[in-house]
């Protein structure tokens, strides 16, 4: 299995090489277009602020090598939302790949969330042989709900906790740091 | 829905765990990594690592415990203690933590946030408040309490809020080490204050007083230390309590 993490310096991507190390697979690092093409199974990870990680994707160029790829991607937290149409956090245009906006968490509820919540309504292969159970998130924008979302969480209201298109996968959620569940989901992810 | 937080704190010296710990069963007490996982095991929803060592080589063993930490656990964890630069919270997170704590360093220059946020991000910023009751009101305390600022609590924690700290963690050093319960009042004060989440710490004894500090303190998280260590409660039986008394957890 050849796994590629994308790193495209935004945020510590340590602890998901270690979470895929525990499933005994060897993740390498990288931000060479010909590299991550080859790769069977992309991660590409983020944590920290939209506008300020597009612009470094724009600068390594892979803002256009992400689209094209054909193997199965997994974005995470700052990942999933940075592959939507745009976000609201620096006002920034995303890589366009699943079809929605996201949108910052109304002050009725504290921001950001912070913790455990539970993933409901799942229906993707990623997802396969697990029920509705406890992952960690930490984020202060949302994907709403739309035709691409896989699963679901609420806090406050209803939103999209995961996303799929095609050979695209996204999780507002750290699988990295959600127990034993996540790493299910990891390992499911490879099974793709 | 989202669930309230327990949150287990182990004390750090020279890369070792401090303050007996009464686990009869681990191999080696004070091993960090040991001890996480155990605590992982029983249901802690996150951990947080307090570093009190003062050498030298602080900087490089905390660094190794952070990456040895995140190898082997699989749930968040956050590194306090001594941290005052971008370059220190840069090493702690390129190791593998998630969330760093500053304490007196913001205190001192409270530009440090805005500048941690600005590269980090708010998620892994917390700042951790020390604060005692005097005749003046709630005043933040440095020191581990021993040493008075004129910072009102509530205002540095709206500031602190302003500069974009994802967190704020509540240390009432009236109420550490009473086991008599938490701060409630003034927690459920800094809740409708700010709209950050908000830990509890100090003060844990019994049950009842993470109840009390969930449903009357508005806490988010609850942290502890020695009712922990020392099996005064166990993590899965507190976890069943909460559940009965309709608080939101993790089980």
């Amino acid at each position: 299995m050849s796994l590629v993490i994308i790193d495209y310096g935004a945020g510590n991507i340590q602890s998901i090489k270690f979470a895929f190390q525990r499933l005994g697979v060897s993740a390498v690092l990288s931000n060479d277009p010909e590299v991550i093409r080859k790769a069977e199974k992309v991660i590409f990870p983020g944590v920290g602020e939209a506008s300020s990680a597009m612009r470094k994707l724009r600068e390594s160029g892979l803002d256009t090598v992400i689209p094209t790829l054909k193997q199965p991607v997994l974005g995470i937290c700052l990942g999933m939302q940075l592959m939507c149409n745009a976000s609201e956090e620096g006002n920034t245009k995303g890589l366009g790949i699943f079809d929605v906006d996201v949108i910052k968490f109304d002050s009725n509820v504290k921001v950001p969330q912070i913790g455990w919540n539970k993933i409901e309504n799942l229906q993707s292969p990623l997802f396969k042989n697990l029920e509705n159970d406890f992952i960690y998130l930490v984020h202060s924008f949302y994907a709403p709900k739309c035709e691409e979302t896989i699963a679901t969480c609420t806090y406050g209201l209803e939103y999209a906790a995961a996303l799929a298109k095609d050979n695209f996968y996204g999780v507002q959620f750290h699988p990295e740091k959600s127990g034993q569940y996540g790493a299910q989901i990891l390992n499911n992810f490879l099974s793709l | 829905m989202l669930t309230k937080r327990i949150i287990p704190c182990l004390d750090i010296k020279d890369g070792r765990t401090v303050k007996g710990v009464n686990f009869v069963d681990l191999r080696d007490a004070g091993d960090p990594v040991e001890l996480a996982q155990r605590y992982a095991d029983e249901g802690a929803d996150e951990l947080v690592f307090l570093d009190i060592s003062a050498t030298e080589q602080k900087r490089k063993t905390l660094a190794e415990l952070v990456y040895n930490v995140a190898e082997k656990l699989n749930i968040p964890f956050t590194v306090g203690g001594g941290i005052s630069s971008v370059e220190d919270v840069d090493i702690l997170l390129k190791n593998g933590a998630d969330k760093v704590s500053i304490n007196s360093s913001a205190v001192k220059n409270p530009d440090l946030i805005n500048e941690l946020v600005a590269k980090f991000g708010s998620q892994c910023i917390v700042v951790a408040i020390d604060a005692r009751k005097t005749d003046d009101g709630w005043k933040v305390h440095l020191v581990g309490g021993k040493v008075p600022t004129e910072l009102d609590l509530f205002d540095w924690a709206k500031e602190v809020e302003q500069r974009g700290a994802g967190e704020i963690l509540f240390t009432s050093m009236d109420h550490d080490g009473t086991k008599n319960g938490f701060a409630d009042g003034e927690l459920a004060k800094l809740s409708s204050l700010v709209n950050i989440p908000v830990i509890a710490s100090g003060g844990a004894g019994a049950v009842s007083h993470f109840t009390n500090t969930f449903i009357k303190g508005k806490a988010d998280a609850a942290l502890a230390a020695s009712v922990f260590h020392f099996k005064e409660i166990a993590i899965p039986d507190l976890k069943q309590q909460l559940e009965k008394e309709g608080i939101p957890v993790r089980i």
